[in-house]
This record gives C-alpha cells, sequence and structure tokens, in this order.
C-alpha cells in the first residue's frame, strides 16, 4: 500500500526549476533515502509533501489527502533540517506542547524523551542543549502519535555514532509497525545499510530510483582493483598491467565485471613483483556521482 | 480550544521566562505609582473625587502605555519564529494558523490585564487612601480597566500583523515603533494643526471626529473621557468629546480587537515558511 505518492512534481521559484517532474512514492513500511548534493531539491520537496509550501504544478497525495489539509498533517511528522526550538522552554515543555497539538495526552512527553536518551535533560532549558541533543528532542517530537509517514531531513546530523545506531534503531521499530520514511541523508554508508530504496535527485530531477543492488547493476561501474608492488618494481607491475601508478609502490586498475578473474589471474602470475591486491567494488559514492551527474540521462 | 490553550500556555512561559511579564507590570506599576504621587495637588475646587481624577492621568497614560507594551510583546510573535527556524516545524502539526495567532494573542492579553490591573490598582488604592469619597470614581476606573484590554488587544493583532509582514524581528520592532508613534503621538499632533489651520470650518465639522474615532487611541481616550464627564473637565479636551457620542467612541473601541485580529490572520497565512 502506497502511504505518500508524488507525481509530476514540479516547483518553480521565481521562474527557476528547483523541482522538475518528480515521480515517486513510498509504501507503508518502506525505509526510502533521498539523496543529492546541497540545492538539489530535497528540502524543497520535504517541504512540498508536507504542505508548507504550494507545489507549481502536479500532484502529491498522502494516503489520499492532499498536503497540508488537517488530516495529511496528522498523518506526518517531520524533523527539519537544523530543527531549532525555543531556548527559553524546557525540553518536557517542548514535547508537552507538541503532543497537545496532536491532540495526544501530555503525559507521554517523559516517554518519549527517554526513548530517545534524554531523560535525564529534561528538566533543563533547551537552550543549555548540544546540537544533538537539540536533534534529539526533534527527533522525539516526530515520534508523537504513531505517524504513518514520517519526513526526516538530515536526521543524524550532529548524532554521534551511538546515538546514530539508536536513531535507526527506532526507525526501524517505526517502518516495522507500517509507517512510511523519507530521510535525506549526506552519510551514504549509513543510508546504504538502513534503508531499503534510493532516489537521487540532481538539480530537481529524478535521476535514480531503485534499490542499491539495482542500481549497482544498471551502474555497471568498473571495479577498482589495487595492486600493492614490492618495492621498486611499481614502474614495471603499472607497464605490464597498464594501469596507473598512484604512488610509490600502488597500482590502479579500473576493469569491467567479466574480466574481473582474467585480470585476477594476470596479476596472480606476477608473484614475484607484488605484495598484496585489493578487489574494490563500486562504493555507494561513486554509484551516487554517476546517478548525479546532470548528463546521466 | 485545547490547541489553543496550549499554545496559550506556552507562549504564557516563554514571556515569563524572557521576563516580559515582569517588564510590563513594572512599567505600569511605576508610572502609576508617579502619577498617585504627582496627582496630589488639592481637587476640591473641580469638585471631584481623588478617583476620578486619577481616572482621568491614568486615560492619558494608559494611552501611551498600553499600545507601548502590546506592540512590545506582539512584534516578535512571528518574525521572532521566523527567525529562530520554529515556524516550519509547528506548521506541520495539526493546528491552524489562527489557532497559533489566538493563543499567542490569549498569553499576551492575560499578561496586559495582569500589568493593568496591577498599575490601576495601585493608583486606586492611593486615591481610596486619602479621599473617603475616592469610591465615586470606580466605576470609572473599571471602565478604564477593560477598555485598556480591548485598546492593547488591538494594538496586539495589529502587532502580529505587523510581525508577519516584517519576517524579521529587527524589521518588526521597528515597523512597530513607527506605528504606535504614527497613531499615539503624530496622529494627534496632525490632527490638531488641520484643526487649527481650518478654523472651524468644514473639516472641524465633519471630518475631524470621523479621524477621531477611526483612530483606536483616540476613540479610547474619548470614551472614556465623555463617559465621565467630571473627568473631562480636568483631562481639558472635553470640547471634542462633546461633538461625538460616547457609544460611537466605544464601537470604535470594541471593533478595533476584531479588526486587528484579522489583520493578524490574514497576514499571518501569507507568511511561507
Amino acid at each position: 500500500m502506497t502511504t505518500l505518492t508524488i507525481s509530476h512534481l514540479t516547483k518553480r521559484f521565481d521562474g527557476v526549476s528547483a523541482l522538475d517532474d518528480v515521480t515517486f512514492d513510498v509504501a507503508a513500511g518502506e525505509r526510502v533515502a533521498l539523496l543529492g548534493h546541497n540545492g538539489a531539491g530535497k528540502s524543497t520537496l520535504m517541504k512540498v509533501v508536507l504542505g508548507l509550501i504550494p507545489a507549481t504544478s502536479g500532484s502529491v497525495a498522502l494516503m489520499g489527502a492532499a498536503p497540508g489539509s488537517r488530516t495529511a498533517r496528522s498523518l506526518a511528522a517531520y524533523l527539519p533540517e537544523n530543527v531549532a526550538f525555543h531556548s527559553a522552554l524546557t525540553g518536557l515543555e517542548q514535547i508537552r506542547y507538541y503532543l497537545q497539538l496532536r491532540g495526544e495526552p501530555a503525559s507521554q512527553a517523559m516517554t518519549l524523551l527517554e526513548m530517545v536518551g534524554l531523560g535525564h535533560a529534561a528538566r533543563r532549558r533547551i537552550g543549555t542543549y548540544s546540537k544533538g541533543m537539540r536533534q534529539r528532542v526533534g527527533l522525539a517530537q516526530a515520534l508523537i502519535g504513531r505517524p504513518r509517514l514520517m519526513v526526516l531531513d538530515e536526521p543524524t546530523s550532529g548524532l554521534d555514532p551511538v546515538s546514530r545506531r539508536d536513531f535507526y534503531a527506532i526507525l526501524d521499530e517505526l517502518a516495522g509497525a507500517g509507517a512510511a520514511i523519507l530521510l535525506s541523508s549526506h552519510a551514504l554508508t549509513e543510508v546504504e545499510a538502513r534503508t531499503d530504496r534510493i532516489v537521487i535527485l540532481s538539480q530537481g530531477r529524478l535521476r535514480a530510483n531503485d534499490t542499491l543492488a539495482n542500481l549497482r547493476r544498471k551502474a555497471a561501474l568498473p571495479i577498482r582493483l589495487q595492486v600493492t608492488a614490492r618495492p621498486d618494481t611499481a614502474d614495471s607491475v603499472a607497464g605490464a598491467l597498464a594501469g596507473s601508478r598512484r604512488n610509490g609502490v600502488t597500482v590502479d586498475l579500473l576493469c569491467g565485471h567479466d574480466e574481473k578473474l582474467a585480470r585476477l589471474g594476470q596479476i596472480a602470475g606476477m608473484k614475484g613483483m607484488i605484495e598484496d591486491v585489493e578487489v574494490l567494488p563500486p562504493s555507494l559514492e561513486d554509484l551516487y556521482s554517476h546517478y548525479s551527474r546532470s548528463d546521466a540521462r | 480550544m485545547t490547541r489553543i490553550l496550549a499554545a496559550a500556555a506556552t507562549e504564557a512561559r516563554i514571556a515569563l521566562r524572557n521576563r516580559w511579564v515582569a517588564i510590563a507590570v513594572a512599567m505600569m506599576a511605576v508610572f502609576s505609582m508617579v502619577l498617585s504621587a504627582t496627582g496630589s495637588a488639592p481637587t476640591g475646587a473641580l469638585g471631584a473625587d481623588r478617583l476620578s481624577v486619577t481616572v482621568a492621568s491614568l486615560t492619558s497614560l494608559a494611552v501611551y502605555l498600553v499600545p507601548l507594551v502590546a506592540l512590545l510583546m506582539a512584534f516578535d510573535a512571528v518574525a521572532g519564529e521566523v527567525e529562530r527556524g520554529t515556524l516550519p516545524l509547528v506548521l506541520t502539526y495539526p493546528v491552524s494558523r489562527s489557532e497559533l495567532i489566538l493563543g499567542k494573542f490569549l498569553a499576551h492579553l492575560a499578561i496586559l490585564a495582569l500589568a493593568v490591573t496591577v498599575g490601576y490598582g495601585i493608583a486606586a488604592a492611593a486615591a481610596l487612601w486619602t479621599d473617603p469619597r475616592a469610591q465615586a470614581g470606580l466605576p470609572a476606573l473599571l471602565r478604564l480597566g477593560w477598555t485598556s484590554l480591548l485598546l492593547g488587544a488591538t494594538f496586539l493583532g495589529v502587532g502580529y500583523a505587523l510581525s508577519a509582514l516584517a519576517r524579521r524581528p529587527g524589521a518588526a520592532a521597528g515597523l512597530a515603533i513607527g506605528l504606535w508613534l504614527v497613531l499615539v503621538v503624530l496622529y494627534d499632533l496632525g490632527l490638531l494643526a488641520a484643526v487649527v489651520a481650518d478654523g472651524g470650518g468644514w473639516f472641524t465639522t465633519q471630518v475631524f471626529p470621523w479621524l477621531l474615532l477611526a483612530n483606536p487611541a483616540d476613540a479610547f481616550r474619548l470614551y472614556n473621557l465623555a463617559a465621565s464627564e467630571a473627568t473631562a473637565a480636568a483631562a481639558g479636551i472635553g470640547g471634542a468629546a462633546n461633538t461625538i457620542p460616547a457609544a460611537w467612541a466605544l464601537a470604535s473601541v470594541a471593533l478595533w480587537p476584531v479588526l486587528g485580529l484579522l489583520l493578524a490572520i490574514l497576514a499571518f497565512r501569507r507568511v511561507t515558511p
């Protein structure tokens, strides 16, 4: 079942296209990562989905409701990039207020803060919090009332590795309960392990929308073989393998998936000159730059 | 309604922490005390009791001070949230913009009520202490109290509208002070100059009363002075007050808060986070 449907969404600011004919959807229980450079349109897309800014054309539906309608707002939760709160309020007061706005009992506030590891600081003013702690207040408010769609803009920025792990554990639990999750991130490695599908935006256009495995297959990026030569043999190794020398002892080779074994055989034949060899599949960064190049289509 | 009350409670808490409550109450209290102390000249000649005379002075004070306190609380309401970046998040909640504005309005009006009660209370206590006849002035004081709240409500609403239009707290503060200067100070000076130049002609008889009614601060002063004739003499603008029925002035005083809030809601709806 699709929770969020975006079709042919276009958003222009004073004639400049921020989003251009973007179409994809997010199903219940699905975790979708939205990737893109700064200014690629990720935050704009999220704001349109939440009804904060109107679309120029195209349509967005949240379980059939229009973005910004009271139904849609009661179904969706949002964690903005660099989330901010009033510094004079305590974490507990802030969450109690948000609970009341969603029509939930304010007594849940402490439980929510404990879930994100802020129980000890609940009665301190948010003005005294670190960036990571504010981010966790933001996460706590996004958990209010079991939202059907969570829109998270750079949710793990400012979180230390342990908090990140806890954060994704909470997300997994929510997705398991049927929440659709749309999150943007710069940390590609955590996105790799923690999401079901990847959507890549570049200059407001959708460049890719698939699982990571499919994206890898479609991109058919070369595999990198990193050969470490014995001292003083790097030049001859580079010459024999037609690779490029990177430093005194390392030679880089690129090859397609099907030539990999032949190349490895060739390297194995030069045993005396070679210290070590490493096979590096295309990284998420390589994949990301492949898809987000503006001439990719 | 629960959302409006939740917003009001949060706003009141913020105002308390930011010392706006203390500042508003202290301002009203200090000025009332100064008035009570300086207004202790003999009043027997006028035949009015102490409290009625105090009310006349308080009216002149309130015209300046109540709009100022209201604008000081209101100018940050929308622009401050835009600046801090707290607005986009709260607008994704299932709460309407009018509910948010009404919540802020309730909190700020309550603070204003507290400040007015303390300020006027001090003045009343001082008058009752020194003059046993002062009880006769109590109805006038009460009237001054609730009309002060209506005046404050007007400037709260208009202040929110300016805050939403300006988007930045600095610009909003500038606009608020500008509005205060124009409506409370320059407006009267301008009218005075026009009346003097006109010399009792068409402008003075036909236009001038309407212009007085159109300004919430003037309407407030007119109503309070017209409603208690004893104080009108003391305040010295009884002439103007006599040409306009008190009911019209009251209508203006009562209508402006509604207009102010409508302006606030309309301006806030235009803000895109």
